[in-house]
């Protein structure tokens, strides 16, 4: 019984891993600027990670084995929010600029650092 | 058990294809460079996935080392297509960069 529970709860969070890694990919491929790619990747990559990672760790059980995974998950959550910082600096101080949209009247040249520096 | 792992093995095979399309046609490098790293990242969960499918432990540790490089791999591309050099102190100052152009 409880090893049923544990399958169905697994199962679904290894489906809704991959279904999350595919929607994050899809606004990589479809999103218009090279920020906004960044957020799909950056978000969704940390969330597919934990979700897959933890449907795999409720499948080990515990062992050895359940402590790799968890320190996959670890390094994971640690690296994959630094390389995205790190790749929206690189981005921002190579100067490319983010697309502006909404707002209509202003000049982008004059609005763009006070919006990068409030929204960051 | 095991429908649900071939299907999200697949899962995640076709987010690294729209992945590597995004890579093939990115305009600029640092959209290459988030193809990539989002491959890697997929790269490890296949990896932890089909080790824990298959039964064979060892292959956990392959997966815990490709997340060490591919990190590693990020930055270090990264840059090198930013300074053009591996061992260059420079370092970009963000706000004042872009501020005064």
């Amino acid at each position: 019984m409880s090893d049923l529970v544990l399958d169905l709860i697994s199962g679904g969070l290894l489906l809704g891993g991959g279904l999350i890694g595919v929607l994050g990919a899809l606004g990589v491929l479809r999103f218009p600027d090279f920020y906004s790619r960044l957020h799909a990747a950056g978000m969704t990559d940390t969330l597919c990670a934990l979700m897959i990672v933890a449907g795999l760790i409720m499948q080990t059980g515990l062992s050895l084995l359940t402590l790799k995974l968890a320190l996959i998950l670890l390094f994971l959550l640690f690296t994959a929010p630094t390389a995205t910082h790190a790749l929206a600096r690189a981005a921002l101080s190579d100067g490319v600029q983010p697309t502006q949209g909404g707002q209509a009247g202003q000049p982008t040249d004059k609005a763009s650092p006070e919006d990068r520096s409030s929204n960051t | 058990m095991t429908a649900v792992y071939v299907v999200s093995v697949l899962l995640v095979f076709l987010t690294m294809a729209l992945a590597l399309v995004r890579a093939l046609k990115g305009p600029t490098i640092y959209d290459r460079i988030l193809a990539v790293n989002v491959i890697g990242t997929k790269t490890v969960l296949v990896v932890a996935l089909i080790s824990v499918f298959s039964g064979n432990g060892d292959l956990v540790d392959v997966a815990l080392v490709y997340a060490l490089i591919n990190f590693l791999a990020v930055v270090a591309v990264m840059k090198l297509a930013r300074c053009g050099d591996l061992a260059a102190a420079h370092t970009p100052n963000v706000t004042t960069d872009n501020a005064h152009e």
